[in-house]
């Protein structure tokens, strides 16, 4: 998590420097839900996700500086500068892409869980999506196919409570979105996701459901956006006090504080995790900012398969 | 010697052949399996390849092409049906911004052999929402491939290839030509895409076409070698790639070129291959290029109106008679 949240904040650092282009959007305050739900995964598992996707796809293992390079469109980025912050993937660690369209990687995510079927490997396949991602059609498309298919995905909805610059309840008639699961014929769980451990837990047992061959779960991880959507938002609109509630329940916090409530680490130790996670993003950093940008010519490369 | 069979028969043997040829390759849609598809022209295939391999999906033209995208991320080649072309308005995202790009935003981590296969054109009386010639929808969007077979074995060995392709192929079906006859040799294979089909030669102008304005191009050449003007007649069969070197090669004999398109001009395949003709090859032309087009009207239902709309047999004759006497 702190990988991730050291991340974000260099990205935005690296932004208002001028060494990111276009537009990012940040998930300080989500973290919890892309860790617990990619650590219940193993190798060879896929997973999808938005274009607040930079998290996901860390938690998936994708290496810290190449990550960093691509969004600093470096030719040893993650995509070779080709895809940028809205679509960071890692196919070799099975993070497929994220996703600058709402809701458009869900219907590829059930072609992953397809292929699992079809090709009995037992993989499976999270997408990740927000809460406003439940009001396009890809959405209900995707679920009702991957529940009549029995395939093994899980669909894992990032509520932090604002579609863009939307209030969920401004935009959608329903409060609690894992009641949507009713529709498709799945189970849909609610959990607390600024709490690591619990999402972990929920997300273990939809992944024994998927390999069982039960099919899909629907997910809703409760949790919050601490930035505003992308770097040209404030935030002005959120109520006041509602962002510091929200860190008061910092998911990262709350993890270190209950990991030395109990014992398990001293709270020099925790300190010294920290420290060490930082030094090390900061260094992926400074790596990545030191990488040559693309020859242009490389601009013609795979718009089509070489054909063998 | 080989089989005789008709357009729409031969879209089920071409993927028999290749559900046959390659445990890989898998078929989605709706109602392609256990009711032998829209326009029957899948029967069979799910009794002899069974619902693991042959699937029927509820109406979701996103959810389809997204599982065959994703499928096809991870090492299926998935052929995928969207009945009517023009219901491909409903999952543009997926094919635009999803199938075309993926390879492309990745820097190459991934090939997507995905076929998708659509019931094309006018000519039914089905109406502006079931008649579009759509393929002229995605040539703005590079990562694309797009067939137009217009004969029996073109469309037999161009959907074998398309499926071998490990490119997102876009395969068009004329629905118009379903009744189409022709042969399948013994032992045909898997035609390459980009190739173009010369269907006949003539010195005195060029003329390229699909589909069935291909079959109305021909009848136009016959009727006006028996006025003595002879015609090339050049078949693309797929928009992308375009075999220009074939309608390049052939200018150099006729100096003179007429595309027929059975879309409106604004955007198409024949606006762009005149343009490309024109500023590639400019010293090759005796004449300004022709583009015999469709009306910019959505198609009409009435018979009068929708046989004005497409380009007829005496269009296609009274323009290139009117270019060649030029």
């Amino acid at each position: 998590m702190w990988t991730i949240r050291f991340f974000e904040d260099e990205v935005k650092e690296l932004f208002t420097r001028n060494l990111v282009r276009g537009s990012t959007h940040l998930c300080q305050g989500q973290e919890a839900v892309a860790v617990g739900v990619c650590r219940a995964l193993s190798a060879g598992d896929t997973m999808t996700c938005t274009y607040r996707g930079h998290g996901a796809v860390l938690a998936m293992g994708a290496p810290v500086d190449r990550s960093f390079g691509e969004l600093l469109g470096r030719a040893q980025g993650l995509c070779g500068g080709k895809g940028g912050s809205m679509h960071l993937a890692d196919l070799s660690v099975g993070a497929l892409g994220s996703n600058a369209i709402v809701g458009g990687h869900l219907p590829t995510s059930v072609g992953a869980a397809l292929a699992s079927q079809y090709l009995r490997t037992g993989a499976v396949s999270v997408a990740f999506f927000g809460d406003g991602a439940t009001n396009i059609g890809a959405f209900h498309e995707s679920l009702n196919l991957a529940s009549i298919w029995k395939l093994p995905a899980i669909f894992v909805i990032e509520n932090n409570h604002y579609g863009e610059y939307s209030p969920l309840e401004a935009t959608t008639p329903v409060t609690r979105l894992a009641d949507r699961a009713a529709s498709y014929g799945m189970p849909g769980v609610y959990v607390d996701g600024n709490d690591v451990v619990a999402v972990r837990a929920v997300a273990r047992d939809a992944v024994a459901r998927a390999r069982a061959g039960d099919g899909p779960t629907l997910v809703e991880a409760d949790t919050y956006r601490q930035q505003g959507h992308s770097r040209s938002d404030p935030g002005a609109y959120r109520p006041d006090g509602e962002l510091d509630g929200w860190i008061a329940r910092d998911p990262i916090t709350r993890l270190s504080d209950a990991v030395v409530a109990a014992g398990t680490l001293g709270a020099e130790q925790v300190g010294a995790i920290r420290d060490e996670v930082l030094r090390d993003v900061k260094d992926a950093a400074e790596r990545a900012i030191a990488w040559p940008q693309p020859e242009p010519e490389a601009r013609f490369a795979n718009v089509w398969a070489e054909r063998s | 010697m080989g089989e005789t069979m008709n357009y729409r028969q031969v879209i089920a043997r071409a993927l028999a052949d290749e559900l046959a040829a390659d445990p890989k390759v898998i078929f989605i849609g709706e109602d392609v399996g256990a009711a032998g598809g829209a326009f029957k022209s899948t029967v069979g295939l799910h009794e002899r390849f069974g619902s693991d391999r042959v699937r029927d999906t509820p109406i979701s033209e996103q959810a389809i092409v997204g599982a065959a995208i994703g499928a096809a991320m991870m090492g299926v080649r998935p052929v995928a049906e969207i009945m009517f072309a023009d219901f491909a308005g409903v999952c543009f995202d997926q094919i635009a911004n999803q199938l075309a790009k993926f390879r492309y935003m990745t820097d190459g981590q991934a090939r997507l052999p995905v076929t998708i296969r659509m019931a094309n054109g006018a000519g039914g009386g089905f109406a502006a929402q079931h008649s579009q010639p759509a393929e002229n929808w995605f040539l703005n969007i590079p990562g694309l491939k797009i067939v137009v077979p217009a004969t029996v074995p073109d469309l037999y060995g161009l959907m074998r290839g398309a499926i071998r392709d490990d490119d997102p192929v876009l395969f068009f079906e004329h629905k118009n030509l379903f009744a189409v006859k022709g042969e399948v040799e013994d032992g045909a294979g898997p035609l390459p895409l980009g190739v173009a089909d010369v269907v006949r030669r003539g010195a005195d102008v060029t003329i390229v076409a699909t589909q069935q304005m291909r079959h109305r191009s021909v009848e136009a050449a016959e009727r006006l070698a028996s006025e003595g003007v002879e015609a090339t007649v050049i078949d693309p069969r797929t928009l992308v790639p375009f075999d220009d070197d074939a309608v390049a090669d052939s200018l150099r004999t006729t100096s003179r070129l007429v595309v027929v398109q059975e879309a409106p001009q604004a955007g198409s395949w024949g606006a762009s291959l005149v343009a490309r003709m024109v500023t590639g090859h400019f010293d090759l032309f005796d004449a300004a290029p022709v583009l015999v087009a469709a009306d910019d009207t959505p198609v009409p239902y009435a018979g009068t109106l929708e046989d004005a709309w497409l380009p007829s047999v005496d269009r296609i004759v009274t323009e290139t008679r009117k270019l060649v006497s030029y």
